[in-house]
Parts: C-alpha cells; structure tokens; sequence
C-alpha cells in the first residue's frame, strides 16, 4: 500500500529544449515516414515553426528529468512492478523543435484495488513553453503489481 | 480511420523507442532486469504501441486537427507481437467539425492491447 501522504504531492518542475535529432530518431524508431516529422522543409510546408512534436513524444520527454524513477523509489515501489495504465494527452498550442518546454507534474490520487494487490497511481502534468504558452495538458496512470 | 499493422516487434524496436522516447525502464530493454521483476522476458513500452496508434491517426487527418487522445493499456505487448491499430468515428457535431474517434490496437491473435478515443476539430 502506497502512503496516500504523496496525494498533492508537486514534482520539481523540468524544463528541456526538445532537439530536431531526437525527433528524427523517433520517427525512425517508431516506423514514422510522414516526411513532417523528420525534413524540416516539410515541416515548415505544412506551417509548423520547425519539426512538430508527434502526439506521444511529451510523456517519454519528461523522462529526461534527472532521476525520473525518484518518485517511485520514495513511495516504496519498485520500478520493475510499474506498469503503464492509462494515459492521455490534451493539445492546447503546438510544440516543435527548438521549443523549450517546462514540466510540472502532480500527484493526484493514490487508491488500490483487489484487496491491495494492485495499487494505482495518478499524476497530472501541466506543459508551458519559452513564452509561457499553455502548450499541453497530460494523465498517466501507473499500475503497481504488488 | 484506415487501419495500420506493424510488423512483429523486435527487441531491436524495443532499444531505439528506449532511446528515442528516453524511457530508461529497463524493464523494456534489459531482459536480466526484467526477470528478477518476476516476468519471463522483456515487454515493450505501452507507450510504443500508443505511438503507433498516433501515426495511424496523423495519417488519416493531420496531426495540427488533434486535441486530444488517450488509451487504457488492456493487456501487455510482448516481443514479437504485430500490432494492428484501428479507429472508428463515433461522435460528430452537426458542423461536422469535431469528431471523436475510438481507437485499439490489437496483436496478431486479436489480443487487445490498448483502447481509447481521439478528438479531432477540423477546420
């Protein structure tokens, strides 16, 4: 059972510049073709400011946040008993590469199910850019397998 | 929503998404890890499968119309699994301006692995 004390919980914020390169390694990686999310010309034919974020790059991006897995080691939940739930993306103004992206994350839930043999955690994250646009709302759910 | 399928995932795919999402679980990649964790091989990352569902979304209407997309992993992908992803309007306005669209992916034996809906507003 996960201390219901982390519910509220607020994350450090994590800012990070997202790179055309890593963009282009996650069309490649994900068998992505659409000559939008790796030619910048394209990009820019299509009226983006430069390559466009695909729609589930934001939720690996904030892995780059130093100790990504900190959170979880406090809660007492090993990280190979994690397992992805649910997640969801809301997409308020556009993201491209050379955008830098601030993210603040909240914990907001913790319940269990199955007599405790399943914990659930909820966190939300609130998405800003370098002109402190509100660029995306995002809401994981993780399962811990007790 | 036209349909799209993967081919099988490999171990290969599992590294690069690693690398290129920055997801550093070595429960997807590292298959010492992922045994000591209780399962019998690595698995791939939910969050590979939802991106394929995102291409097959930005294929069929450009990604500048989405607002808003999200799934519910039902079930785990493994290695070699292929993957087919599917959509299906279900909501219009009467402008025919948003649309709201129910996706899954399935494998190759129909096993469901993720389902969730997607927002367009078309202009």
């Amino acid at each position: 059972m996960i201390s219901k004390d982390f519910i509220g919980l607020e994350l450090e914020p994590f800012t990070t510049t997202v790179e055309a390169g890593r963009l282009r390694f996650f069309a490649r990686a994900t068998g992505q073709s659409d000559p939008v999310y790796s030619d910048t010309d394209a990009a820019r034919s299509a009226g983006y400011r430069g390559l466009p974020v695909p729609p589930t790059f934001l939720f690996g991006l904030e892995l780059d946040a130093p100790d990504p897995f900190a959170l979880y080691e406090k809660m007492g939940v090993d990280l190979g008993r994690i397992l992805h739930g649910e997640q969801r993306f809301e997409y308020l103004e556009p993201a491209c590469a050379g955008d830098t992206l601030t993210f603040v994350t909240r914990v907001n839930d913790i319940f269990d199910k199955k007599g405790g043999a399943l914990d659930f955690i909820v966190q939300e994250t609130v998405i800003t850019n370098q002109y402190d646009v509100h660029v995306a709302n995002l809401r994981r759910v993780f399962v811990v397998r007790n | 929503m036209p349909p799209l399928t993967t081919a099988p995932i490999s171990r290969a795919t599992l590294a690069l998404f690693a690398g290129a999402s920055g997801d550093p679980n070595p429960i997807h990649i590292d298959i010492d890890f992922a045994k000591k964790a209780g399962m019998d091989d690595v698995f791939a990352h939910g969050m590979l499968v939802m991106a394929y569902v995102g291409r097959a979304l930005t294929d069929w209407i450009p990604q500048s119309s989405l607002k808003n997309f999200g799934v519910r992993f039902t079930s785990i992908t493994n290695v070699r699994d292929a993957i087919t992803c599917t959509g299906a309007i279900v909501e219009k306005d009467a402008e025919q301006k948003r649309i709201r669209v129910e996706v899954q992916a399935t494998n190759q034996d129909g096993d469901v692995k993720l389902a969730g809906d997607a927002v367009f507003e078309i202009d």
